[in-house]
């Protein structure tokens, strides 16, 4: 605690600095799209919202197994800790992913590969965060959890990798790309990799305090056993 | 200092204000999380001093 006690308050900071310039930069000083118009404002949380809910099921999914493996409790209440953060980007992905698709695709909605892989990660959200809810013993709950994310890791990969797998639907490739022909101009990817940077640390942010609050109550379910036993 | 959106501004500002709202949504549920686990911790641990 005392170690996370100094990170914290520099990782508050970094990510204040990081996101609000991202984001600020996006909306404000980058030019509209010749196809897109200004709806490629939209990216620069499109992306980073994207990014991070792949990213945070997968630390969940590394977290799940030093668990299941190691049986090292921190591990497994940060995994718990980063569903939330992790629920929160994929509700932002699908938002603004359907606000941006409606004016350039015509609909909200489309059963797309990538589409539908990110609305099951989102639905394996819901589905983890109510099954550490529903079951009282930690330990349990821990593994059941753990399973369901490994079970879960598939669409979450999928969600990344669905459009170079099937190569159909409506959701263009990867914004970032080696390829100079995909890749989005450096008026936009500049910022755009700000956005990401601050996304990304305010994931860490957001996991490293609510840990903190997990291993808090944990200690309070262990003191108030213990008052009980004597 | 608003840029021009254009006919997509409907668009562009919704999706900015959703994705603040549940930012700040998360932010706030995990601020008042950690808030009321550090005081029923440091209450337990008090009651438990004064009863040695």
């Amino acid at each position: 605690m005392r170690a996370t006690d100094r990170v914290l308050p520099a990782l508050v900071v970094a990510t204040a600095v990081f996101m609000g310039v991202g984001l600020i930069w996006g909306f404000f000083f980058t030019p509209d799209d010749y196809k897109q118009g200004s709806t490629v404002k939209i990216i620069f949380l499109h992306v980073p919202a994207a990014l991070m809910a792949i990213n945070a099921w997968l630390m969940m999914l590394i977290a799940s197994l030093i668990w299941l493996i190691r049986r090292h409790h921190v591990s497994a209440l940060a995994a718990k800790a980063a569903a939330p953060v992790g629920v929160t980007m994929t509700l932002i992905a699908l938002v603004t992913g359907a606000i941006w698709g409606q004016p350039m695709w015509g609909t909200y909605w489309a059963w797309d590969p990538r589409l539908t892989s990110f609305m099951i990660l989102f639905v394996f959200y819901l589905g983890y965060i109510a099954l550490w809810a529903a079951i009282e013993d930690k330990d349990t709950a821990g593994d059941l959890t753990s399973i369901l994310c490994l079970i879960g890791s598939v669409f979450a990969l999928l969600s990344r990798y669905a459009v170079n797998f099937w190569n159909q639907g409506l959701h263009q490739g990867a914004s970032l790309s080696m390829d100079r022909e995909e890749h989005v101009d450096s008026a936009f990817s500049t910022p755009l990799y700000v956005a990401m940077i601050g996304f990304v640390l305010f994931f860490f942010t957001l996991v490293l305090l609510r840990t903190r609050t997990e291993i808090r109550l944990r200690r309070a379910q262990a003191l108030i056993a213990r008052e009980r036993q004597g | 200092m608003m840029p021009d959106l254009g006919k997509y501004a409907t668009a562009v500002l919704s999706a900015y204000g959703i994705s603040i709202l549940l930012i700040a949504g998360v932010i706030f549920l995990s601020l008042r999380a950690s808030r009321k686990s550090r005081n029923r911790l440091s209450q337990l641990e008090e009651r438990r001093k004064k009863n040695g």
